[in-house]
């Protein structure tokens, strides 16, 4: 009984070991692995990442989409309604892709200020915006009004 | 008017359902006999009731009636009728009305197929079932009712999403949903056990068809939604790590686990506490995933647009779940005996590491779906777990269980010669490994990706012949496989073969799709021809179409290789006339070996179009993996010796002592 005791304390010890040594390598690819999402003021505040891939997420500005002379790069802004970045993207854009849509895009700041996108999201459901927009427009909006009343309180 | 009948009925079933929770089980205490014979027509009635209501919701859908509100939103007169139907499903509302009708469907099909369970079992089973059809009754009722009316009566629906427009969506939640739910069998087994105090062999006999089935239709439901994620959204991806694609994948990790650990619990009397824990996680996992498709709070392409209170609904419900199962467990699990002993060297330890890897690969998946929400609870900013860091964990522990599952099945029951094992291996470990060094080697394939996926996929298929081999030869060589498969315990057996099989498939086609896929981005004009993988793609320019709800540009591709022709594919972009949604429809060429897919872009100037052209190399193995898997599983729940039952002689009987050891 013992013996078998000591036999099933080992094999509770390997298991324990390699679940453990499985998270630490799980949880250490992990953070590597993390995509923040940052919004057009933030970025435009220095906030995002330089070399690194980043998710930048907002409303694409009305009449700023255009076509670069290859015919498959696109160029277009995003706003929080108070900074705007610009996006570039080679490839198809998502069905859903409009100008006034709430979107998120994945890639990384190039060196003049213009967001390189390798991948674009538009949401299925119309009606639907990124949890991620609509509290970063949330936010610009209540910054703004702040200063509106900082300002009056000013005068 | 059939509306109100419909919302009348949703209200009975519920007030069943409350009866149904209560006394049954109560009757099971008291020793009322005649409460507890309530539980069968108790089940029976509510699903009438909610199949009336069901119906009710279905008939407004085909009669296009607007004065619904759910109709009004999400019908339309020129929906094609399977459309209509679907449409029921199509949204929040339906699809939880189709969850509980689903969930007492099982009811009535537990009361049908368990006659054989002792009395008590049943109503104990069914009266749990109840207290989850009573959550989700009210949850639909209290938040989420379909027969709320709208004033004034709109003359046109809002329509189904484009998106769910296809034969691939009309079934894939459907199935999906008798998975999730199926998991209530499970729990709710598991749940009557601890409550009367007794998990034995004859426990896991009776919950393991069910839990067979409803992992068979988890399986089914998650192929059918990559496959339809495939097809229709236009960009060659068949899995996204998308927060709603792993609400599904957590519960069917667990059941895995479930159904291994099952198996030991029937034959060996072992891992009991281990299994019941597994049932509890595995529906606790369904309910999570209901929450998170639900509630909205995770951003995901198949998020609806949602309402606060629903989430909270739910939270709530799945707190008192877990929390309320928990507790009994914690409560009854010192009295569960821990059932057969077994040596370091033995099947038992194989399938308990198979079991520590399955768990533990949900709780990764569950990390990496939550992270988002405890970041942004926490204030540590916002953030999404990447693509990459999901694949490579599956890289990680993929290979681990791979192995065990070779080793498993040819090991013994509680102990096994460990000699006698390696020489047993031998052969299919120098094979596998020589597989996969020949295409990794510089000189040869150059593929490192590759290599480790054919070996693997080359060590399952060696293993398992060889356990098919040994079979046969102890029944009596080759002919003998029909009566195995008729008798006890056969098909089981190869029902794992299929299973296992199915993953040796799944192996070799996700490496190979994801490793040596093309992909083209191209600016085509009419008449323009370009090359992918040896494939010609020409382009024949755009016509517009009309379709019964939609009006599409249709592309024209001939693709040929050398010359002679392999194809003509139509991809279109549509949009549907009342969302104005556009929607890309892709043109594919399937074959066993390899898939030509074609998604049109955007037009540009002078006819030219933008188009994403790809060649896919055995996309369908995973798909045909997926459904091997499912197949086997069906097989094994077949089995006759869960319908001639023995067990009668366990009821009332005392947990047989665990001393096998």
């Amino acid at each position: 009984m013992r013996a078998a005791r000591k036999k099933r304390l080992y094999l509770i010890l390997l298991v324990v070991v390699g679940v453990g040594v499985a998270a630490a390598l799980a949880l250490n690819a992990f953070n590597q692995n993390l995509m923040f999402f940052y919004s057009p003021s933030e970025v435009n505040a220095g906030k995002a990442p330089p070399h690194h891939p980043f998710r930048l997420g907002g409303l694409v500005t009305d009449g700023s989409l255009k076509r670069l002379p290859n015919g498959l790069t696109v160029q277009f802004d995003v706003t929080d309604l108070q900074k705007t970045v610009s996006i570039q993207y080679t490839g198809i854009l998502p069905d859903l892709f409009r100008e006034g849509q709430g979107i998120v895009a994945h890639g990384q700041m190039r060196d003049d200020g213009v967001f390189v996108a390798d991948e674009v999201l538009a949401k299925h459901d119309e009606k639907y915006m990124p949890p991620e927009v609509a509290a970063s427009l949330k936010d610009a909006h209540d910054k703004g009004v702040t200063a509106v009343k900082a300002k009056e309180a000013g005068l | 008017m059939i509306p109100e009948l419909g919302h009348f009925a949703l209200i009975l079933a519920l007030c069943l359902a409350l009866v149904l929770a209560v006394v049954p089980l109560l009757g099971t205490f008291t020793r009322t006999p005649a409460w507890v014979a309530l539980a069968r027509p108790l089940a029976w009635g509510q699903f009438l009731f909610l199949a009336l209501s069901f119906a009710a919701l279905v008939h407004a859908f085909l009669a296009d009636d607007f004065s619904v509100l759910y109709v009004a939103n999400h019908g339309n007169t020129q929906l094609p009728e399977i459309y209509k139907i679907s449409a029921v499903w199509g949204a929040h509302e339906g699809s939880l009305l189709l969850w509980v009708l689903i969930l007492s469907g099982w009811m009535v099909a537990v009361s049908l197929f368990g006659r054989h369970l002792p009395d008590e079992v049943l109503a104990r089973v069914l009266s749990v079932m109840g207290m989850v059809s009573i959550g989700f009754l009210s949850f639909l009722l209290f938040t989420s009712n379909p027969f709320e009316r709208v004033f004034p009566i709109p003359a046109e629906g809002g329509e189904l999403n484009p998106l769910l427009q296809d034969p691939g969506l009309a079934i894939h939640p459907p199935m999906l949903y008798m998975g999730y739910v199926g998991m209530s069998v499970a729990f709710s087994f598991a749940i009557a056990a601890l409550i009367g105090g007794r998990l034995d062999a004859a426990w896991a006999r009776w919950s393991r068809p069910w839990t067979l089935v409803a992992w068979v239709f988890l399986t089914i439901g998650i192929v059918l939604g990559s496959w339809w994620a495939y097809n229709e959204l236009g960009w060659g991806g068949w899995w996204f790590w998308d927060p709603v694609e792993n609400a599904s994948f957590m519960p069917w990790l667990a059941g895995t686990a479930l159904v291994h650990s099952l198996a030991v619990t029937e034959k060996r009397g072992a891992f009991r506490r281990w299994t019941v824990l597994l049932a509890l996680l595995a529906f606790s996992l369904s309910l999570l995933g209901t929450f998170l498709v639900r509630s909205g709070v995770l951003t995901s392409v198949h998020a609806f647009a949602s309402d606060p209170a629903r989430g909270l609904f739910i939270l709530m419900f799945l707190l008192l779940v877990i929390g309320g199962s928990l507790l009994l467990y914690a409560v009854r699990a010192p009295d569960i005996s821990r059932g057969g002993g077994f040596a370091a060297v033995s099947r038992e330890s194989f399938l308990l590491g198979n079991n520590v890897l399955l768990v533990l690969m949900t709780a990764l998946v569950l990390i990496g779906t939550l992270a988002p929400l405890l970041y942004d609870a926490l204030g540590w900013g916002k953030i999404s777990v990447g693509f990459p860091w999901f694949n490579s964990m599956l890289v990680t522990f993929m290979p681990l269980m791979v192995i065990l599952m070779g080793i498993g099945p040819l090991t013994r029951w509680k102990q096994q010669a460990p000699a006698e094992l390696l020489g047993r291996l031998r052969l299919a470990a120098v094979i596998s490994v020589g597989a996969g060094l020949a295409v990794a080697l510089p000189l040869l394939g150059d593929s490192w990706a590759l290599g480790l996926a054919l070996a693997l996929s080359v060590w399952l298929l060696t293993t398992l012949l060889m356990g098919l081999r040994q079979r046969l030869r102890a029944k009596g060589g080759v002919a003998s496989l029909w009566t195995d498969l008729a008798g006890r315990g056969g098909r089981s057996y190869y029902g794992m073969w299929l299973a296992h099989l199915g993953v040796a498939f799944f192996i070799l086609g996700i490496t190979v799709a994801t490793q040596f896929d093309i992909e083209k981005d191209e600016r085509m004009s009419p008449g323009q021809s370009v090359e992918v993988a040896g494939y010609d793609f020409r382009f024949d320019g755009v016509k517009d179409v009309q379709g019964p709800n939609y009006r599409a540009h249709r592309g024209t591709l001939q693709v040929t290789r050398n010359g002679a022709e392999v194809a003509v594919l139509y991809p279109e972009k549509r949009v549907y006339r009342v969302q104005r949604k556009p929607m890309t429809e892709s043109g594919i060429d399937a074959g066993f070996m390899r898939d030509l897919y074609v998604s049109l872009g955007e037009p540009l100037d002078n006819g030219d179009w933008s188009l994403r052209l790809y060649y896919k190399p055995l996309v369908r193995w995973i798909w045909f993996g997926g459904l091997l898997i499912a197949a086997g599983g069906l097989l094994a729940a077949s089995d006759p010796r869960y319908r001639h039952l023995l067990h009668r002689r366990t009821v009332g009987g005392a947990v047989p002592a665990g001393g096998h050891a």
